[in-house]
């Protein structure tokens, strides 16, 4: 039995199916756009180059027993910072309550089974799957249909939430390899402010697969900044769905960092519902050996006034391999749109390669739209300027590839984090920071 | 110290260097001057050890090693500096890294230890007031938006702090200011001991007045046509090189 053929069995046996209250009408919808749709293959055009299907025939476990962690098998995972951060674990993308921490007020964390039921239910049902506008393939179903073991989060209007709330998705892959479906939503109340920071962890030397989804919802005039750090090991592989609603005025910055793992593809939507929203999208990938790293955004301009402002940099060595694909749609209405795209790689073998796409879909008139991409080498006369003065050739391509790096870095707002960040950058670089 | 012989050196197909020659002792300054598209900066690339240009013919002696051996930051290591006619601009990188990371890196290459974040501090400080560099330019990213004069002046901080053997200057003084110039000369002069060596490339005699060369060549198509003493540089100042030019008529 392949894996997904296993996975369509393990539905049918999950007890919340029919519960009708609660998640059981979207599970059942998922489940059926999951059969029509099936996992996107590379002719899906969204997918062209990256290929998931393999996942699907190999045996992965998708296990709702109860995880064997304790904390001391979570301290390395843990980031600077989390003795005052709010911290929420999923293991083997199951929300694990008793191992998570909330510590700011006006932050409520629930399973989003219980959110289905009680005051929040018109928020979830409002909400949850919106992404499945923007992602038409089964991907995304697939999280759906097994929702039943996520996280609701729920920042309180005017509460600026000070710390920041850290979520780990860590896979146990220590006896088999595991398939793991975390799943979040996030509603930030009107003039609220909050700060996510998110990494990914396997356990073990089995192989894993995480398919991840978090839906962020952005009131009026609050503030939201996500950051997403990829460092699983090369037998971890992932799809990680963020998909980001302003339906109010509002802010939002995202900084994704990628860093290590087999295969990773994020998706990132950005759906700017109302006028004058701003949202910044940065992104850094570092991938060597045979990593391939895709990037697909969507920012849609869907009302007037609004800003959006992206940038990726790559660098790629070895036989990596990336893709990114920049999508903006300025929708008829929304006049005095200001966006803006740009996506810069440098290659550092001969053979690592990118494939890079700007689509830009305008339909109003009045708009201020721009987008590049470069794919590059290091620049020799900047190298030869270094090491006339003394320094070696690899240092000298350390500090140039750092540098390259560093707007992006100081994109990462939480200090311990940015420091976090940058110290696996220049581990990776091979040099320290003077 | 630096003995050229015969050094002939091109990129692709093209002839740049053609057979040049020229001795230079410790203790001593020397002043290239040349029209436009002569070779001076090739000149200079190629002893500083830039790789696109192929050396085809000659032998360059620096310290006693042979030079066109070594990589360019062994020639750091040894002891050559080249304050650059286009300084890179290094976005990302802080000035103040870099040079940090350059003076250990030479210091290891001799063997020395690390300075400590006092000591190079120290350094940093003394070379600042020497050559009149603003503590705001150096935290910034390397070169990025410098103004012209600022790069050259950061160019000069760069040699103080590294102390060469034999510094190369190319055109450093273009697009100086006068207060500029003096600046850079007081960083040349206070550099020159009967130990250390400079090469100054220049088009104008107004550097030559606070940088008292030795002797004064003139680098013509690739080859030094003519060889003199401070005068040749007041005589070419006055006349232009239009008689260089007529002596010497491609065959
Ligand atoms: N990288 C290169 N590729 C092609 N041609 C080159 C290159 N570098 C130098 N040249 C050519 O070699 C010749 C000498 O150039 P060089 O820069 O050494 O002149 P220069 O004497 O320093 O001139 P200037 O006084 O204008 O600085 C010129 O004709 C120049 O175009
Ligand atoms: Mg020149």
């Amino acid at each position: 039995m392949n894996n997904l053929e296993y996975i369509k069995e393990r539905f049918n046996q999950l007890p919340s199916v029919n519960d009708l209250n609660g998640l059981g009408v979207i599970r059942q919808k998922a489940f059926e756009a999951l059969n029509k749709m099936g996992i996107p293959t590379t002719r899906h055009e969204e997918w062209k180059y990256t290929r998931i299907g393999s996942f699907f025939n190999k045996e992965y476990k998708y296990t709702e027993a109860q995880h064997a962690l304790t904390a001391a098998d979570l301290a390395p995972v843990r980031l600077p910072g989390y003795e005052q951060a709010n911290e929420l674990f999923y293991i083997n993308g199951r929300y694990a309550p008793e191992l998570s921490v909330v510590r700011s007020k006006g932050l409520t964390v629930q399973p989003l089974q219980e959110a289905a039921r009680n005051e929040y239910k018109d928020i979830v049902s409002k909400h949850l799957g919106h992404s499945s506008n923007y992602l038409k393939d089964g991907i995304i179903a697939l999280n759906t249909a097994f929702v039943q073991d996520g996280v609701f989060v729920y920042v309180k209007k005017g509460q600026i939430v000070e710390h920041p709330v850290y979520i780990y998705n860590i896979t146990d892959a220590r006896q088999a390899n595991i398939l793991a479906q975390p799943r979040t939503l996030v509603y930030v109340g009107e003039n609220a402010q909050v700060k996510f920071a998110e990494t990914f962890n396997t356990l073990g030397t089995q192989e894993s697969f995480t398919n991840r989804v978090i839906e962020i919802v952005v009131e009026k005039d609050a503030i939201t900044e996500y950051y997403k750090i990829q460092t699983d090991a090369s037998h971890a592989s992932q799809v990680a769905t963020t998909h980001i609603q302003q339906i109010g005025k509002s802010y939002t910055h995202t900084v994704t960092v990628s860093l290590n793992a087999g295969l990773v593809r994020n998706n990132l939507n950005i759906v700017l519902d109302e006028q004058y929203c701003e949202a910044h999208l940065y992104g850094i990938y570092l991938q060597q050996g045979n990593s391939h790293i895709d990037n697909h955004t969507v920012v849609d301009h869907a009302k007037p006034h609004c800003e959006s402002n992206e940038l990726y940099k790559g660098m790629l060595d070895d036989q990596s391999t990336g893709v990114f694909n920049g999508k903006i749609f300025v929708r008829q209405d929304a006049q005095k749109t200001n966006a803006y795209q740009s996506n810069k790689n440098v290659l550092l073998s001969e053979g690592a390669s990118v494939n890079t796409k700007p689509q830009l879909e305008i339909f109003a008139d009045d708009v201020k739209c721009s987008h590049g991409c470069t794919i590059g080498r290091l620049d020799e006369e900047s190298l030869f300027y270094l090491r006339s003065r003394g320094i070696s050739e690899r240092t000298a391509k350390s500090l140039l590839l750092h540098g390259f790096a560093v707007d992006i870095l100081e994109q990462i707002k939480i200090a311990p984090i940015r420091e976090y960040v940058d110290n696996l950058i220049s581990e990776r670089l091979e040099f320290d920071i003077a | 110290m630096l003995s050229i012989k015969n050094l002939h050196a091109g990129i692709d197909e093209k002839k740049i260097l053609k057979g040049i020659n020229l001795e230079i002792k410790p203790g001593e300054v020397h002043a290239i001057m040349g029209p436009n598209g002569s070779g001076k900066s090739t000149l200079a690339s190629v002893l500083a050890g830039r790789e696109d240009y192929e050396v085809t013919d000659g032998t360059v002696e620096f310290a006693g090693k042979d030079l066109l051996e070594l990589s360019p930051e062994e020639r750091a290591g040894e002891g050559l500096f080249l304050a650059f006619q286009y300084p890179v601009e290094i976005p990302g990188l802080s000035t103040t890294n870099f040079i940090k990371t350059a003076v250990n890196e030479v210091r290891k290459y001799r063997g020395e230890e690390a300075l400590d974040a006092v000591a190079f501090l120290k350094l940093m400080k003394e070379k600042m007031a020497q050559t009149n560099i603003d503590q705001t330019l150096l935290s910034r990213s390397l070169n990025e938006g410098f103004s012209g004069g600022e790069k050259k002046r950061n160019e000069v901080f760069q040699m103080a702090m590294l102390q060469p053997k034999l510094a190369i200057l190319d055109e450093t003084d273009s697009g100086l200011d006068i207060d500029a110039i003096r600046i850079v000369a007081n960083g040349v002069n206070k550099l020159r001991s009967k130990d250390n060596a400079v090469l100054l490339v220049t088009h104008y005699q107004r550097l030559l007045d606070y940088i008292v060369p030795d002797f004064v060549h003139v680098l013509y198509n690739g080859r030094i046509v003519k060889s003199g003493t401070k005068e040749l540089a007041l005589e070419l100042e006055e006349r232009g090189y239009d008689f260089i030019k007529s002596e010497n008529v491609e065959a």
